[in-house]
């Protein structure tokens, strides 16, 4: 063979040795070890301590790491057992808690009732910024006047009781938080900023290691008090932002399990016979909130004009892919105390063309409409059910301009009253109405959660009273009365309580989402 | 020479004082609250006041601004408002990160760019070089997402070949020691895991590469026919010489300056980070770093890690600068 052939000859041997090595590697890496599970998610955790921090990534982990004393339910916010067999209250302001025995921290150190007053000692002395959360559901730290918590003392080793000052209806709600978990005082006595990286709780799963904006590794804890559980090894939370990138990897086997699923690709992970669809109980709203305090807002029949002039169904079916249900009150139906005799604003242009002109609008008026920048579950795309309601106000002879800015822009503009319209939504902390009526509408949180600026006495009176009502038949007659006073005032158009997509392999097994977006893998299994 | 770094480092001081100014006052001037975001929707007006003071926000800007500056001359670039780490040690892993990736996708620009180049004006109006500047072209033009997507789908998907996403097998994670993978799995030996991080490489390095190289190989082409035009040109092949040696060696040498400059640059932009890049296949650098601190509005995140990103830059440039003199003896530094 001459030189001059040898050159290509050897050039396509190469390739081919390349080309079958890659491909080779290819299927090893596709193939599950059984015993390792892969959670793709859009982003990192802040912190891995629970009550530092109000964002969701970090609590997705940490549940598994950590456990409260009380838990809830499989799919719903009811209260059932955790690190705490047994509870009780009689006057609904002494709280005794019988805890589990033989329960062990990661560091091998004892949980018990010295550990529980522990950990409530070191968040009644901390302030809002250390513990935010502790701040909104206890109102306050040691020494605040608005502070529900008188004390919380052991009684002997596995019994522990919270005296209240004033009775709080959600407060077994609270205490079942995820980030009200119990963590070794050992821990956490060697500081924050020590332990924040390395959590040390009686969990399922113990941690590992992190690698920022990559992985959080977790590992089986041999030592579990719950027999039999964890059924996995490993769990391994790996960070993948775009929703589309995710999918691509699960279907390619380097994950197992996707949360963030594009209403759009539902049906295409149906349609795949490696491929499950899981559906997470709704416990969300989206909803368009109108400034009650700029005009033409300001005016009862123009708010309930935009409510006749939206057209709810077809932005479900087209942006939600159907996976959402109308809303007709500010929460979803698996509330309690959700009033359903309610009858939701229904789609009438003609309708809304008349209360326009009782208002005073006849020629309607001119608006901006504000679109939500980021995709939530509860608001998949801003800009196209925004361009939807464009046209839907158009037909009323509202003219209302598309406006947008990026996302803290946009919520600190809104919380300053500063838009007409705004997209806006939310997925409930606790599963109590309080979360949702109280938080997103009462006058308290103008300036907060209520960024339309709406007031109503007799509905603040109601949440008042409901806070502190321990008899659940007559907290929910108040929550009802409300949603009716709402509804008629109608500062916003509730439009959908959505179903956030997931998707896993065929082989993820026992895996149960839970309402609230943390769930639980101590079940889960994986077959190959 | 030395007297001419000297001065060129001297230089870089305003610059980056500038820099700085700007950045700083720039994302003050944004709307958003650190405060707020890092607090939460749930958060009351009391804790996000307590907050303000304890991030040192309530202070006059000029305050902070020298405070901030102070910290940067000690060598200490800030603590992350929203992690609590210091930035210094938080930066250098996806720095690592988003340097293994820019290398890759320039080494592949620059082979495939230049070569591209120097044959289409070898070859001017000939298929070859038609084809090849419509593909530099799209080259520019495609949206990254969409081709990293497509990539993903093709490679990851139906051949199965490459991974779609991350820069490590993540079930057998990487042991990280310089937090350049390629290097950390040599150093242990770890064969199988170093062509595993190059799998993981190759399609976001791909991606990468597109626009650096439709650009290389156009500034080559019109750089090449300049040169190839010269009387010296014509004189080396009238001698007889080999076409190849007289494009590739007489030709390519003297058209190597421009084409350097442009690399330089290229290389520069490319470690800032690519966000679009780094976002579809999930590679923890820079660019996703500096990107998610503006959203939660993390200044000293943001602050620091423009100011690193700008130092390497202007580092680059100077490089380059300091290359021409190895290609071009009659350029001098004095």
């Amino acid at each position: 063979m001459s030189k001059k052939r040898v050159w290509p000859v050897a050039l396509l041997v190469l390739l081919l040795v390349l080309s079958s090595a890659l491909a080779g590697c290819g299927k090893k890496s596709s193939g599950n070890s059984g015993d390792t599970l892969v959670f793709g998610r859009g982003g990192d955790s802040t912190s891995l301590d629970p009550s530092r921090v109000t964002e969701g990534e970090t609590f997705k982990v940490t549940v598994n790491v950590y456990e409260t004393l009380l838990n809830f339910g499989e799919q719903d916010t009811s209260i059932q057992p955790g690190l705490a067999k047994e509870w009780k209250t009689d006057d609904g302001l002494t709280y005794t808690f019988i805890l589990e025995e033989g329960v062990k921290f990661h560091d091998g150190t004892d949980f018990n009732a010295e550990a529980v007053v522990k950990n409530f000692e070191r968040w009644a002395n901390g302030d809002a910024d250390r513990f935010p959360y502790y701040n909104s559901m206890f109102g306050g730290f040691k020494g605040d006047e608005g502070h529900v918590i008188e004390s919380v003392v052991a009684e002997g080793d596995y019994t522990v009781l919270i005296k209240l000052k004033r009775p709080q209806a959600p407060f077994l709600k609270n205490i079942a938080m995820s980030m009200f978990a119990i963590a070794s005082p050992d821990a956490f006595e060697k500081g924050d900023d020590q332990f924040e990286r390395n959590p040390v709780g009686t969990g399922p799963f113990k941690f590992v290691e992190w690698k920022a904006n990559e992985t959080i590794t977790l590992e089986k804890f041999g030592d579990y008090w719950q027999k039999g559980l964890p059924k996995l090894n490993k769990v391994i939370f790996k960070s993948i932002p775009d929703n589309s990138a995710r999918l691509n990897a699960l279907i390619a086997g380097e994950i197992d399990l996707a949360d963030g699923i594009n209403p759009a690709d539902g049906e295409m992970i149906e349609d795949n016979k490696d491929l499950q669809l899981i559906k997470r109980p709704s416990m969300n709203v989206g909803y368009l909130g109108l400034t009650v305090t700029r005009e033409p807002f300001n005016n009862k029949e123009v708010r309930q004009a935009m409510n006749h002039a939206i057209d709810k169904e077809t932005i479900i079916n087209s942006f939600f892919e159907g996976q959402a249900n109308i809303a007709k009150n500010p929460m979803p139906p698996s509330i309690f105390g959700y009033n359903d005799d309610i009858e939701g604003y229904a789609y009438d242009p003609k309708k809304a063309k008349e209360l326009l002109t009782k208002a005073g609008y006849t020629d309607g008026f001119e608006m901006e409409l504000w679109a939500m920048p980021v995709p939530r579950p509860y608001m998949p795309d801003g800009a196209k059910v925004a361009e939807v309601i464009q046209s839907n106000l158009a037909d009323i002879g509202i003219k209302a301009k598309i406006v947008t800015y990026d996302w803290p822009t946009y919520l600190d503009k809104a919380s300053k009253g500063e838009a007409d319209a705004f997209m806006l939504g939310w997925t409930g902390d606790n599963g109590d109405a309080d979360n949702f009526l109280y938080v997103l509408l009462d006058e308290d949180n103008i300036g907060s959660n209520n960024y339309t600026y709406f007031k109503n006495d007799k509905m603040h009176d109601l949440f008042i009273e409901a806070q502190t009502e321990v008899d659940e038949k007559k907290r929910i007659a108040l929550y009802e009365e409300a949603q009716e006073i709402i509804h008629d005032e109608a500062p916003w158009v509730p439009l959908a309580h959505s179903t956030p997509l997931l998707a896993a392999s065929k082989g993820v097994t026992g895996f149960v989402p839970h309402p609230t977006g943390s769930d639980l893998l101590a079940n889960v299994e994986l077959k190959k | 020479m030395l007297s001419y770094v000297g001065r060129r480092l001297v230089h870089l001081i305003p610059v980056l004082l500038g820099m700085v100014f700007i950045v700083f006052m720039m994302i003050r001037a944004i709307p958003g609250n650190p405060a707020q975001v890092i607090l939460g929707q749930q958060a009351t007006a009391e804790a996000v006041a307590a907050m303000n003071v304890k991030l040192g926000l309530d202070q006059p800007w000029y305050i902070q601004f020298f405070k901030y500056l102070g910290g940067v001359l000690q060598g200490n670039l800030g603590e992350s408002m929203r992690t609590r780490l210091p930035v210094a040690d938080e930066i250098w892993p996806h720095l690592a990160a988003t340097m293994e990736l820019a290398f890759f996708a320039i080494l592949i620009a620059i082979v495939i760019g230049i070569n591209a180049g120097i044959v289409s004006a070898w070859f001017q109006n000939s298929w070859f070089d038609y084809i090849a500047m419509v593909l530099a072209l799209v080259g520019v033009s495609m949206p990254i997402f969409w081709l990293g997507l497509l990539g993903q789908w093709t490679f990851a998907i139906e051949f199965s070949w490459l991974p779609t996403t991350g820069r490590e097998p993540v079930r057998d994670p990487v042991n990280a020691i310089t937090h350049l993978y390629i290097i950390d799995t040599l150093i242990q030996g770890r064969f199988d895991q170093f062509f595993e991080v190059v799998r993981h490489l190759i399609l976001p390095g791909a991606a990468l590469a597109t626009i650096p190289m439709a650009i290389i190989a156009r500034m080559t082409r019109s750089s090449m026919l300049e040169v190839l035009r010269s009387d010296y040109i014509r004189t080396a092949r009238a001698k007889g010489q080999k076409m190849f040696w007289v494009v590739y060696k007489h030709a390519f040498k003297n058209a190597a300056i421009p084409i350097l400059t442009i690399i330089g640059l290229q290389m520069g932009m490319l470690l800032g980070g690519a966000i679009l890049t780094e976002t579809i296949f999930a590679w923890p650098g820079i660019g996703r770093y500096i990107y998610e601190a503006i959203s939660f509005r993390d200044y000293p995140v943001i602050q620091s890690g423009i100011l690193v990103v700008a130092f390497i830059f202007v580092m680059i440039n100077l490089i380059v600068d300091l290359l021409y003199g190895l290609i071009d003896s009659r350029i001098k530094y004095d």
